[in-house]
């Protein structure tokens, strides 16, 4: 991996194709430089290779820059079927869905772990091998700029016309100028510019001053791909010691951060319990405003707002608090989230023989945008047979032109219970854990549906009713609002925070820095002038160079020329000549053009 | 929270049709320009021809020159009809083309009706004018369109105008047919300071990649029209004279690709800060992260792909296109079609 020597560059400025020193052949350099010597089939293709050869070939090739951009663009590729297919850390349910709806492709896309598609092997060993590609590039680049940004900037080239930018300058005799002055003079303005600044030959009769700048450009760079790096490392420290947990909160209902006490729980690898925090959050209150006054009848939310008392500690104070969606509560060091709310009908189940089997608020979920809430309440304590409840509940029951209730408002102006009761075996008896929010019908006996003469269950609100058979009643006795919360801890957040924004400036340095170089050289001419010619060089691609060249060339008229003696475009054909002489005790190759 | 302004709102509707018939005006004194520029050219072309003729061994030459990379052998090639076309430059060269001035005149009233349309709505809500498909699409159409006119202040890109403002029009129609959403107020989850970061900068974003779809287009269209050129093939779709060489459209689109790809990165970042203030994590894998990420990688690639060896010019331009598919899939099929947390973009 050895980028062209400084020199090299400079010896042979590409006059007239400034081309040659696009981005494609500057960044090309390393990446290039390394393909160069893996991939000549003939030197590598030969059979005594050895196993550190193989070593050192492979090593060349995941490097290079091909591969990287070949695993970047495969990077992409395998991150999509991540969004066609559901996914396991979002949505297990959906998953199980799946597997359910597509018994014959599902299990095969499982074995391609296609619902996990970002913690997969496959993709895993994409993103793992393109950063180690990118620590096998940056590595030698690094190295490279750290002796570039200690070396003195490159030898003055023979041939300054043969540059990408040229230019001349004369300053009249008289003005008392020599030209060791001059060239301090133009290494002032430059190094004021910004360019590091070296002066030659001054006490020649051709001085010179070599200058370049943009350094930041590859240290931006370099940055850049260092930050990702962080990034990828900071994510998974937070995944080593994180963790986050869901609850849903009735009206009334306290959380206590205890692991009972969350719904679902996902600790980082290295979680301790002792990590929570022994605070609670009692929810008051739950506020919801609609907006009524859309012109499409549409009624969509406004706000939501979850009044909370909380305590730190059991011990503490309790304080009172709101969450609020892009709101969150800071507790603990945790961040306590709202994200999600329905409506907890209060139910009370007697069995047959008249005793309370279940009573309390059950969560419903919202399917809608006007809260049609899909029930399931279970029952398992009732006897003499254990009773199930599978519907709907509707904040505001109309019903339609074919007798089927609907829901109208998201508010709860007319609440009502539409359900279906089962008896038998509810299967929760087993001790396999199932999920709260889906009754497995199969093997139970239906007692009340619209197919039956007994009729679907419908309750409004403070209305009982007996189940057929004597096997108990049902009764609606009031009605709660319940929050979703998500609680998370990531304690590697910032530092994710802090690498992002490191590497967002330093791309910005590596894709909008120029790096150029500047030389310029001085002379007195027979007749007393003092004749300065200037080029300038961009390493990559360069759009302003033509701009930077004329805003040079405007500082330096205006240190020489500013007593109102106008500037003197002087032919070039005097100065060539001119530095052809001065450059005769000097041993570099010359006229390889000419 | 502040009632809506429906009258305002309804002017801002009849702003928006104004706006786009302004544009459709625009659009066709463009085409114009390029059928008459094109036609011009020929002329010229056809005498030159005339002359080569007596020359014969001046159209043998062109082939050999064609080792010596696009640039060179374009100037030589181009050199007939430099007079009027946007030269490499993309400078202004001075030949005036009344039909392009017209177009440019009508993107510029068809903008200023536009803005207009686009504040009123947002002074009807009291809020950002995106927090919708509606809105993000003729929000995103007047950021194009106002791009496009200032880039046009420093540089010669009318020959995209047909190209750019049929896509402005596409997109008010798609957000006219496809996604008309009456104005209203925020829903609970857009409700927060960086809706007004994160969307605007995806939007400028997204405009500046718009552009570089219409050059990388243009681009493919005209690096296959030099190779046949130099190959000594008949001349087809003649309106690419007026366009640049292949090269120098590639250079152009890669430094507004540069802008972009960096402003898509902080919309990236953006988007992860408001996730973690609204969800809890600043990155979940959902449908709409992935494809933000697919593009970003994506353009990663294409500026990978610039400083590879034999990944730049066309293969560059494939990857630019397939970035800004992504870009209209992630906005389009991803928004109305994916379910996810970013589902609720009013559709």
């Amino acid at each position: 991996m050895k980028p062209e020597p400084d020199s090299e560059t400079t010896q042979t400025p590409p006059a007239d194709t400034p081309a040659a020193d696009t981005p494609a052949a500057a960044e090309a350099q390393t990446p290039g430089g390394k393909k160069k010597r893996g991939g000549k089939r003939d030197d590598v293709a030969l059979p005594a290779l050895g196993l550190t050869g193989t070593l050192r070939w492979a090593w060349t090739q995941l490097t290079s820059m091909r591969t990287a951009l070949f695993l970047l663009l495969l990077l992409a590729v395998a991150a999509v079927p991540g969004s066609l297919f559901p996914q396991r850390p979002a949505n297990p349910g959906a998953v199980t869905q799946y597997l359910e709806d597509n018994p014959g492709s599902g299990p095969w896309l499982d074995r391609f772990q296609l619902f996990d598609v970002y913690s997969s092997a496959w993709f895993s060993a994409i993103y793992l091998l393109l950063f180690i590609s990118l620590i096998g590039c940056v590595i030698p680049r690094a190295k490279v700029h750290w002796k570039a940004l200690r070396s003195k900037p490159p030898r003055t080239p023979k041939k300054l016309s043969r540059l990408p930018e040229y230019g001349t300058l004369a300053v009249p005799a008289g003005t008392g100028l020599t030209a060791a002055e001059a060239a301090r003079d133009a290494a002032q303005v430059l190094r004021k510019r910004g360019y590091r600044v070296e002066a030659r030959d001054l006490d020649t009769d051709r001085p010179s001053v070599a200058a370049e700048r943009g350094f930041a450009k590859e240290t931006g760079n370099l940055v850049f791909h260092v930050s990702l790096i962080g990034v990828l490392a900071s994510i998974a420290v937070g995944g080593l010691f994180g963790y986050n947990g869901q609850r849903i909160v009735v009206e009334g209902d306290t959380f206590v951060n205890t692991l009972v006490g969350y719904d679902t729980f996902s600790p980082g690898t290295n979680f301790a319990e002792s990590q929570l925090a022994p605070y609670s959050i009692t929810l008051d209150d739950f506020d919801v405003t609609f907006d009524r006054q859309s012109s499409t009848g549409n009624v969509q939310p406004l706000d939501f707002t979850a009044s909370v008392t909380v305590k730190e500690d059991p011990n503490d104070e309790p304080r009172t608090e709101t969450i609020k969606v892009n709101e969150p509560l800071t507790i603990g060091g945790t961040r306590v989230f709202l994200v999600g709310n329905g409506y907890a009908p209060v139910v009370t189940v007697r069995d047959g023989d008249g005793n309370i089997a279940f009573q309390g608020p059950v969560v419903g979920v919202p399917t809608d945008g006007v809260y049609t809430s899909l029930m399931v309440i279970k029952a398992p304590d009732a006897q003499p047979d254990q009773l199930g409840f599978v519907g709907f509940f509707l904040p505001t029951a109309l019903v339609d032109g074919n007798g089927v209730s609907f829901s109208g408002d998201p508010d709860p102006v007319n609440p009502q219970l539409n359900l279906n009761s089962y008896y038998g075996d509810l299967g929760l008896d087993e001790g396999v854990p199932g999920n709260v929010f889906v009754l497995d019908t199969d093997d139970l006996t239906p007692l009340n549906n619209r197919d039956l003469d007994s009729g679907g269950i419908v309750l409004a609100m403070n209305q009982v009713q007996d189940l057929p058979d004597g096997k108990g009643s049902i009764s609606f006795d009031g009605l709660l609002r319940y929050a979703a919360l998500d609680i998370h801890y990531d304690p590697a957040k910032f530092a994710v925070l802090i690498f992002a924004v490191l590497s967002l400036t330093g791309l910005s340095a590596s894709l909008f820095l120029a790096r150029r170089r500047v030389w310029v050289r001085t002379g007195t001419n027979d007749d007393g002038r003092i004749m300065v010619e200037y080029g300038l060089l961009a390493r990559g691609e360069d759009a302003r160079l033509e701009t930077e060249a004329e805003a040079l060339r405007g500082l330096l008229e205006k240190k020489w020329m500013a007593g109102g003696a106008a500037p003197q475009e002087d032919g070039p054909d005097t100065l060539a000549d001119a530095s052809v002489a001065g450059s005769a005790g000097r041993t570099e190759e010359s006229g390889k053009d000419d | 929270m502040p009632s809506i302004d429906y009258q305002l709102a309804e002017y801002s509707d009849l702003f928006m049709l104004l706006a786009a018939f302004t544009y459709t005006v625009a659009f066709l004194a463009f085409t114009w320009d390029l059928a008459k520029s094109s036609k011009t050219l020929r002329a010229i072309d056809q005498k030159a021809g005339t002359v080569q003729a007596a020359v014969p061994a001046k159209k043998a030459m062109v082939p050999a020159g064609a080792p010596t990379g696009p640039e060179g052998s374009n100037r030589q090639w181009d050199a007939s009809s430099a007079a009027l076309t946007a030269d490499d430059a993309m400078g202004y060269t001075g030949e005036r083309r009344n039909a392009a001035r017209v177009a440019v005149a009508l993107t510029v009233l068809g903008t200023l009706i536009h803005v207009a349309a686009v504040v009123s709505r947002g002074l009807a809500a009291h809020r950002v004018p995106w927090g919708n498909m509606y809105e993000f699409c003729t929000t995103g159409a007047m950021v194009v369109s106002i791009v496009f006119l200032l880039v046009l202040l420093r540089r010669d890109l009318r020959f995209l105008g047909t190209f750019v403002v049929g896509l402005v029009l596409i997109m008010m129609m798609a957000a006219t047919i496809g996604f008309p959403t009456p104005v209203g107020h925020l829903i609970p989850a857009l409700q927060s300071y960086w809706l007004i970061i994160h969307v605007s900068v995806a939007v400028i974003a997204s405009a500046l990649f718009t552009l570089t779809f219409a050059m990388s287009v243009l681009q493919l269209l005209q690096a296959d029209r030099e190779a046949k050129a130099r190959a000594g093939g008949r001349e087809r779709l003649g309106f690419l004279k007026i366009v640049p060489s292949a090269q120098s459209l590639e250079t152009f689109s890669y430094r507004i690709n540069a802008v972009a790809f960096v402003l898509w990165t902080f919309t990236l970042m953006a988007g992860s800060v408001w996730a973690e203030q609204a969800w809890g994590r600043y990155w979940g894998w959902d449908t709409k992260e992935v494809w933000t990420f697919v593009i970003w990688v994506v353009y990663a690639g294409y500026l990978h792909a610039r400083a590879t060896r034999g990944w730049t010019g066309t293969r560059a331009a494939w990857l630019s296109i397939v970035g800004y598919l992504c870009v209209v899939f992630n906005f389009t099929i991803v928004n109305v079609y994916f379910s996810g947390l970013h589902s609720y973009s009013g559709v």
